[in-house]
């Protein structure tokens, strides 16, 4: 009976291993249409702050889905035109710490939705509300705001040198043969 | 019951045979590469079919045919130790002898794939994407190479040259009724020749599994005489045509302003992403996503409303749009013949 129960605990856990998360193709209605409006000022008359978050947020903000669908329409929408893959060119830098609008998903989200003043064109309505919603996310993790569990991984072809398995061998470097 | 077992295995036989013939077969060769491909595969079944009876009969005769022992058991005959020898030893070399034919015959049948492609007349760049092909034809004058999706027409009775690469994973493209399989390989260029000997249509299939939607990643080849195909060349190389109705000249204006223009492609409009399918003559084609819905208003609007329904998991996303602009934008793409 024992050892039967001490067997069934290592099989409960690969079972669990199984579970991974929901990919929300679809849109959410339950969520609603991230139509809200999304303040850009903490100042408010009166000193009543309004709220910055959003019902969508926590959903995308760590979901390795997301953020990986975020990354594949960073590329298809050719964000890197200006952004230059989140290192900055005539857009600014997205992968330090500095945040113009600040560092929140509601804030790229609006700046995505948007637009912002020399330069950042407004992609209301252009792109769907869940895929801005990914690309922020994706915009977030770019400075490592997204649990590395989830965030998705540098494209082979940004890294610094060649892997490991690819660079020529350190022993013959040089020697002619 | 044998009986009544019998019959109930009877229609599955049925269907089983079925499936070796239709537009989707490698066991009904259309073409060349298929040809051989079937010839080859029948005489291997055949010859492994003799060779594994008479080893069955070689097994079961000593069970059958038992042998009295003798007076002295431990006592060897040298005459029929000899003779078993030989046996063996011809055994031996006859399986040698067959496996080095085999070998031949599939050396010389990938001969004879290589040569269909030396004199092709055509060129047809095949990427794969998930879960979609684009089709590129080359062409040495720049304005007459033509980008479309997922449905292949290739002059009949002509060779064709497919280059074929991938750029998200690996996927296959397999036209079992024209040849085997070749891989889409992300960053290498497979080449893969076919022809077809009569006009026809032969259905293709993502052959590696690629994702969620490999299932329905499926393509045409549509094979037509050489002045059909010329006259297909050249509407397909046209621009979109203008939006005829009322409806779908809103229908155009809304394709632009909304997410479609994202990320597809008209011809002779702003629209011109390349990471979709190119719309330029998109109801000229007989299927819709793939292979996965037959070309129709109704799909076309079904298609369009809740991609993530028909098709779970792939890039379309739902496009946040209300019924007149969904109609709309379906009368405009209902138009581009």
């Amino acid at each position: 009976m024992r050892q039967a129960l001490a067997m069934l605990l290592p099989l409960t856990l690969v079972l669990v291993a199984c579970q991974r998360e929901e990919r929300d193709t679809r849109p959410q209605s339950a969520l609603g249409s991230g139509e809200q409006p999304t303040p850009v000022t903490a100042l408010e008359p009166g000193g009543q702050r309004p709220s910055a978050s959003d019902n969508k947020a926590a959903s995308f903000e760590a979901n390795a889905f997301h953020l990986s669908e975020g990354k594949r329409l960073f590329g298809w929408f050719n964000c890197s035109g200006c952004h230059a893959n989140g290192g900055g060119g005539m857009g600014p830098a997205l992968m330090d710490e500095k945040w113009l609008y600040g560092s929140s998903i509601e804030s790229i989200h609006a700046t995505i939705r948007d637009g912002r003043p020399n330069g950042m064109p407004s992609f209301r309505q252009k792109i769907p509300d869940d895929q801005i919603w990914e690309l922020a996310a994706f915009v977030r993790a770019l400075s490592g705001n997204a649990p590395s569990s989830a965030a998705p991984q540098r494209n082979d072809d940004m890294m610094v040198h060649p892997s490991e398995n690819r660079l020529p061998d350190a022993a013959t470097l040089g020697k002619s043969p | 019951m044998r009986r009544l077992a019998f019959m109930a295995l009877a229609p599955f036989c049925v269907l089983l045979l079925q499936g070796c013939a239709g537009w989707q077969s490698a066991l009904d060769p259309k073409g060349p590469a298929a040809d051989e491909l079937a010839w080859l595969i029948w005489f291997f079944t055949a010859l492994c079919a003799v060779v594994w009876v008479l080893v069955m009969i070689a097994l079961a005769a000593p069970l059958v045919m038992r042998s009295r022992p003798g007076d002295e058991p431990l006592l060897l005959d040298a005459g029929a130790e000899r003779r078993k020898m030989r046996v063996v030893v011809t055994a031996v070399g006859l399986t040698a002898i067959i496996l080095i034919g085999l070998t031949l015959l599939s050396f010389f049948a990938n001969r004879t794939l290589a040569a269909i492609g030396s004199e092709a007349v055509l060129t047809i760049k095949v990427t794969g994407h998930q879960w979609w092909w684009e089709l590129r034809y080359e062409d040495a004058t720049p304005s007459r190479i033509l980008t479309t999706a997922n449905e292949i027409h290739i002059p009949a009775g002509e060779p064709v040259r497919l280059l074929l690469t991938s750029t998200d994973v690996i996927h296959s493209f397999w036209i079992p009724s024209l040849a085997g399989k070749l891989d889409l390989i992300p960053g290498h260029m497979n080449v893969l020749d076919i022809k077809a000997d009569k006009p026809g249509v032969y259905r293709g299939q993502c052959a590696e599994f690629c994702g969620a939607q490999h299932a329905n990643m499926g393509t045409f080849i549509i094979a037509e005489p050489r002045p059909k195909f010329d006259a297909w060349l050249n509407d397909q190389l046209q621009p979109a045509g203008a939006p005829a109705s009322g409806e779908a000249k809103a229908g155009a204006d809304l394709f632009l302003k909304r997410p479609c223009v994202m990320c597809h492609r008209i011809g002779g409009t702003p629209a011109g992403g390349t990471v979709a399918p190119d719309l330029t003559h998109i109801a000229s084609r007989k299927t819709l996503a793939a292979g996965t819905l037959t070309m129709s208003r109704g799909n076309l609007a079904a298609w369009i409303a809740d991609p993530q329904g028909i098709k779970p998991g792939s890039h379309m996303p739902v496009a946040d749009l209300n019924g007149d602009e969904l109609n709309a934008i379906v009368a405009y793409l209902e138009g581009l013949k």
